[in-house]
């Protein structure tokens, strides 16, 4: 297939699944869980993308990304609240210091741009280590950003441990598809290019890539900084999803969740981490929720043990299952491309010559 | 001097805490010449490379690549103490150069590995292109808009023609680490070409292989040489390589080089002799 071929079904995809999505919403009653999946899952999709860029595609194995979302969702919040609501919302701290709005883009780009700058001065000491030592000293700094924004003295600007609300959300699930979906599309776009190339050659052989003319320092800080940009908007989109925030919320067991869907999504695959962010979310909060039924009678017979948190028992078992049957993820570091699949249905239903012919593509 | 240098080693020496890997070396490589650097097994041949391509700073001394100095060091902290090497005087007080890796193969120094060093996970081709991203013009917002395309489209064609000469062409998608071995120092070769250099510096280019391959590469690098404009500094065990090949040739024993000349003379030389039979006392 040519590439003009393939982006003109890529795009009528894409358009394809927003319409879909626009009609299933309109069908669905408002609260629906679906709707709720499809939301969180947009939303941890694009942080699991961009941690992948991390972890996956430039080898750096860094545990910050509650970190960065946490900055990014208070930028967004601190930004955004009406003037009129800021005496209630900060109201140990005389409506804080804060007092204008910006757009709600504007905000979510500036939550990004202040986690990448973050990342930026972190990442000049801290991008000098490697593996465990960069996944430790980062993981450090989430927490250490999350105990200084319930810190009392930066009240008028963070609300301290109180919680920060009022702010403007989105109602319709398009939203967090597209603004996900644009900041997903530009880390493919920046994966394809020759910088992208650059930091898969980091990850591969990181002395090669050295002695082939890349500048160690430059992008790793590049992708660190990238990668905490976009984690940034996804925390601001997180904190519309959630229509309040608090600096707890953003806890390590965050960033272990957002590990865990990059994990099982493929370490290395930008489809892998969307579809397992859905599969996860929807997982740990809508298809085993029936587990938490104490009295869950099936025809009768009263079904034992389960009680309220038992989903988490069972939820903890099937990633278990996940990681054993799936070492690689579930994607490994394929992408799933409307071409792999076509391929996929041609050698399935063409014979034998197709399969001896087909076979070298993934 | 009728012949231009251009690598020009001064009295570099390489001190590991009490150890000295490489003591006072002097060598020279002029344009266009292949030159190699041989002696026994922990001589101070690999050292010697990692020190004129960055990965060390030396201990002391200075590295000149076409008249310009790109590496300079004396003694330092501890290390002054510690020094046991000659010349230290001569460099103490002067600016201290020391570049990373990537800024000499910049400089247009390009290296093999004497361990296969290919990104495993990239195909032949794209092995080589990531090589090109070094000579880019672009940056991360014009790259990611594909506002480069001129640039990439170019990036790739060279890669395409690097391939073709280096008879890859036949295995250009597949994992680079799938080649058969003397393939994949092939395409090391032709992945260090795409960064452009003019001084090539391979690290046991014929390392592992058997005498029929050996023969090839012999012949491959005396073709490359002529091809590309190289000059070419290597190290090499294998003699028949070594000796057919090479314009001048340096010894080194203990880090220490201890004869220098043409083949000929390396061959007839009692003290290269001894270096690598062991010394006449053992009888």
């Amino acid at each position: 297939m040519s590439s003009k071929k393939k982006m003109a079904w890529n795009a009528g995809l894409i358009v394809a699944l927003l319409v879909l999505l626009f009609v299933l919403e309109q069908m669905m009653p408002p609260g629906s869980m679906f709707l709720t999946v499809l939301k969180k899952g947009a939303i941890y999709a694009l942080v699991a993308v961009s941690m992948n860029l991390l972890n996956g595609f430039t080898g750096l194995f860094s545990l910050g990304q509650a970190g960065f979302m946490l900055l990014g969702a208070y930028t967004y919040a601190i930004l955004t609240i009406p003037v009129e609501s800021r005496e209630s919302v900060y109201q140990y701290f005389d409506g804080g210091i804060v007092q204008f709005t910006v757009p709600v883009p504007v905000a979510l780009i500036a939550g990004g741009i202040l986690a990448g700058f973050f990342a930026y001065l972190i990442g000049l000491p801290v991008l000098r280590l490697k593996s465990d030592y960069l996944a430790i000293a980062t993981l450090g700094f989430a927490e250490i950003i999350r105990a200084v924004f319930q810190w009392d003295k930066l009240g008028p600007l963070t609300n301290g441990s109180n919680l920060l609300r009022s702010f403007p959300s989105f109602k319709s699930v398009l939203y967090p598809f597209v603004v996900s979906g644009i900041c997903i599309t530009l880390i493919v776009l920046l994966i394809n290019s020759t910088y992208g190339r650059a930091f898969k050659a980091i990850r591969d052989d990181e002395i090669a890539a050295e002695a082939m003319g890349i500048n160690l320092a430059h992008h790793k800080r590049l992708a660190f900084v990238i990668s905490s940009f976009f984690a940034g908007v996804s925390g601001g989109l997180l904190a519309m999803y959630q229509t309040t925030i608090q600096a707890s919320m953003f806890k390590s067991a965050m960033t272990y969740e957002i590990l865990l869907i990059v994990v099982i999504g493929g370490i290395g695959s930008v489809t892998g981490s969307c579809i397992s962010s859905f599969l996860f979310i929807a997982c740990s909060e809508w298809w085993l929720r029936f587990l938490d039924n104490e009295n869950l009678y099936l025809g009768g017979f009263h079904v034992p043990f389960l009680r309220p948190g038992f989903r988490k028992v069972v939820f903890a078992v099937v990633i278990m299952a996940v990681v054993l049957f799936y070492r690689q993820g579930i994607m490994g570091t394929k992408e799933f491309s409307v071409e792999g699949i076509a391929n996929f249905f041609k050698r399935r239903f063409s014979g034998k010559k197709a399969v001896k012919g087909g076979g070298s593509h993934e | 001097m009728s012949k231009e240098h251009v690598l020009k080693v001064e009295n570099i020496t390489m001190q590991f805490g009490g150890v000295i890997a490489v003591d006072n070396m002097n060598l020279e490589v002029n344009k266009g010449e292949i030159v190699s650097l041989i002696g026994p097994n922990g001589a101070g041949k690999t050292t010697a490379f990692n020190v004129i391509t960055g990965v060390y700073a030396p201990t002391n001394g200075a590295v000149y690549y076409k008249d310009k100095m790109i590496i300079q060091n004396f003694p330092q902290g501890k290390m002054k103490k510690l020094y046991r090497g000659e010349n230290a005087d001569e460099y103490t007080g002067r600016h201290v150069l020391a570049p990373t890796p990537d800024r000499i193969t910049r400089l247009g120094i390009a290296r093999t590995f004497q361990n296969i060093r290919l990104f495993k996970s990239q195909t032949v081709f794209e092995n080589i292109l990531i090589a090109k991203h070094m000579l880019r013009t672009s940056n991360i917002f014009t790259a990611t808009f594909r506002l480069n395309a001129k640039e990439e489209i170019q990036m790739r064609e060279e890669s395409e023609k690097l391939l073709k000469i280096m008879d890859l062409e036949d295995v250009r998608d597949e994992l680079a680490t799938s080649l058969p071995y003397g393939k994949q120092r092939h395409l090391e070769i032709a992945r260090a070409l795409a960064t452009k250099p003019e001084l090539l510096l391979l690290d046991e280019p014929a390392a592992g292989m058997n005498p029929q391959e050996t023969l090839e590469l012999t012949q491959f690098i005396g073709r490359i040489r002529d091809e590309f404009g190289l000059t070419i500094f290597m190290i090499e065990h294998h003699m028949d390589l070594v000796m057919e090949i090479s314009d001048r040739i340096y010894v080194l024993d203990f880090g220490k080089p201890i004869a220098e000349g043409v083949p000929e003379e390396i061959r007839n030389n009692p003290r290269v002799i001894e270096a690598y039979l062991g010394g006449a006392q053992d009888e």
